[in-house]
């Protein structure tokens, strides 16, 4: 059974008179299959879609003078030819000056190192919540989602004050006697860190959590019986059958890490140079609309695999979803 | 299970709950704090409250960020619901992997990269039709949209693939069209993850700093733009209040909306069981 095929069988017949509404009814159930699918279609390619192949264009052109900053690619000649230009400036500037690749590196180093310690922090979490009896599972569960309801910003925000030289968690420290002098995290890749887990942990423990939880636990029972360490049984059992999760966390976590903004703005040091920071420079403080959209593309690129990859393992989910009914 | 590994989960646990917890608490805490150093304990005082509700600039941005959420997750909703229904139903459709591609690819795309390009659309756009007349609370609301759909289509197909089919499947062989099957029958159904979609986009959009900066306009400042420019300078205990009434006000929505959900849930339940419709084939 399909919304709007095969409706139109009984509505042949017309009144006379056709109220408006009749009318409205016997064209939704005729045409209401396209209209489900065509509206969202077509927002989605011109709204989603196309911006990229005019950030694409944009990266070719050169920064003008002018409203809109750039100039066009193509331009009619005096003797009646198009001209097409494309400008490889741009992309040759982001291999050139140096800041550029350390940015990318950096991008990528911190959001593999923060994606690491949230897998760390999520996991045993996720498994400790799919272990849960089922009354304490719901709450728990609604504890992680809850904090990604209250504002991102205020969150990161929230760090500040806690990892400042003078904050409360060195306050703290140094009452206990712990160390003599202020930590230095704020303003550092550290800071990066701590905010990039914090934000991003509901990511990486619901999917985890989702894998965890329809885990047989005869697997696990079996594997005692027969006398494997629980340990050895963690390894060999629940990690591989935990794996589609794993990915899915990591990577919704890795691919915004890489662009993140915030929080290196807010937590890191002037010279935590991520990807999103400098599109962001060149955007808003040089103005530099060219050189812009060739570091969202050079982004875009970097990104591709990781994106592909948790796409897959969306569409994998979404059939075994359909299938399981 | 042994004990040991099970204590082991268990204080790993509390370590990730008490790291989720507690900066928020700190914050919420420190709101009430006289002085005005954020770090350094005054005594009580809801002094920052005051002087929150009387800052103008604040007040205007929560009012455009406001009506922009509203905007927002109605018709994320209406798109986000269209979108999954077109991606359960429909089966194998021509440019469906073009379409989910579409459908899930906002979900991770850095903001920065969606902020760019979606002015730069609108730009053109302007150039081209005239239409956006400059940049504003309309480009924000289409750039959020957008994203927003990605979002709320994710918890409706979720919601659709777990429907049970036979009710519809039963007005349809008493002759309903799909038209007013839908509206009758699968509306109310999925209604409470229309509730939580619609929920879930206003709060994106009001959490948006990094895409509303690219495409707002000079009088069009969203509230986590004007927050971010203060923030910038350094903490302030009047960023601390308006937290604290964001944090409870989601709490409480949350909370609320999860309730009503559970009541519906398991009316839904009572009602099906009771009732018992033997439709197969």
């Amino acid at each position: 059974m399909e919304a709007g095929t095969g409706a139109s069988a009984g509505g042949g017949a017309a009144p006379v008179r056709t109220h408006w509404r009749t009318r409205l009814s016997v064209y939704l159930n005729t045409n209401g299959r396209r209209l489900v699918l065509g509206v969202p279609y077509l927002w989605l390619l011109l709204f989603f879609l196309l911006p990229f192949a005019i950030v694409l264009k944009i990266s070719f052109a050169e920064f003008a003078i002018g409203v809109p900053p750039y100039s066009d690619l193509l331009e009619l000649t005096q003797d009646g030819y198009f001209r097409l230009t494309l400008a490889l400036s741009n992309y040759a500037y982001l291999f050139d000056d140096p800041q550029y690749v350390i940015a990318y590196t950096n991008s990528l180093r911190i959001a593999a190192v923060s994606t690491a310690f949230a897998l760390l922090v999520g996991f045993p979490m996720a498994y400790g919540i799919a272990k849960a009896p089922k009354g304490p599972r719901t709450i728990l569960l609604f504890l992680v989602v809850l904090p990604f309801w209250t504002s991102f910003l205020i969150r990161v925000y929230a760090w500040i004050g806690i990892l400042k030289s003078n904050g409360l968690l060195n306050n703290l420290l140094i009452s206990l006697g712990i160390i003599d002098d202020p930590l230095v995290i704020l303003g550092s890749d550290w800071g990066v860190y701590i905010g990039i887990v914090y934000s991003y942990l509901p990511f990486m423990v619901l999917p985890l959590y989702a894998t965890l939880e329809k885990l047989d636990p005869s697997l696990l029972e079996a594997a005692h019986d027969l006398g494997c360490r629980p340990w050895k049984a963690f390894l060999t059992i629940t990690l591989p059958l935990a794996l589609p999760g794993i990915v899915a966390g990591s990577m919704l976590v890795f691919i915004p890490a890489v662009g993140e903004f915030v929080i290196p703005e807010l937590l890191g040091g002037a010279d935590t140079f991520m990807i999103g920071r400098v599109l962001w420079n060149e955007f808003f403080l040089n103005r530099d609309w060219p050189v812009a959209s060739a570091v969202a593309m050079a982004m875009l690129i970097l990104l591709v695999a990781p994106i592909m990859i948790f796409q897959h393992i969306q569409a994998k989910q979404a059939d075994g979803e359909g299938a399981g009914r | 299970m042994n004990w040991r590994r099970d204590w082991f989960t268990l204080s790993w646990m509390a370590f990730g709950f008490a790291f989720l917890y507690v900066p928020i608490l700190l914050l919420v805490i420190y709101s009430f704090n006289e002085g005005r150093l954020v770090t350094v304990w005054a005594g009580w005082s809801t002094k920052w409250y005051g002087e929150l509700l009387r800052d103008e600039q604040i007040m205007g941005a929560a009012w455009i960020s406001l009506r922009v959420a509203v905007m927002n997750a109605t018709f994320a909703t209406v798109l986000g619901t269209l979108a999954a229904l077109a991606m359960v139903r429909f089966g194998a459709f021509r440019g469906r992997t073009l379409f989910s591609g579409m459908l899930s690819a906002p979900l991770v795309m850095p903001d920065v990269i969606t902020g760019l390009s979606s002015l730069l659309l609108f730009v053109a756009m302007e150039q081209l039709i005239g239409w956006p007349e400059g940049r504003g609370i309309t480009t924000i609301t289409i750039a959020h949209v957008t994203f927003s759909t990605a979002y709320v289509a994710v918890v409706i197909q979720s919601r659709l693939v777990g429907m049970d089919r036979s009710i519809e499947e039963a007005a349809m062989d008493l002759g309903a069209r799909p038209a007013k099957v839908f509206l009758v029958i699968t509306i109310p159904v999925i209604a409470p993850a229309l509730v939580a979609g619609w929920l879930l986009a206003f709060t994106l959009s009001l959490d948006d700093l990094v895409i509303a900066s690219f495409v707002s306009g000079p009088a069009s400042s969203t509230l986590p733009m004007v927050v971010f420019s203060s923030v910038r300078l350094g903490v302030s205990p009047e960023i601390n209040a308006l937290a604290t009434i964001l944090v409870v006000v989601a709490s409480v929505a949350i909370l609320g909306a999860g309730w009503a959900m559970n009541r519906q849930e398991r009316l839904t339940k009572a009602l099906t069981e009771k009732r018992e419709i033997p439709v197969e084939g």
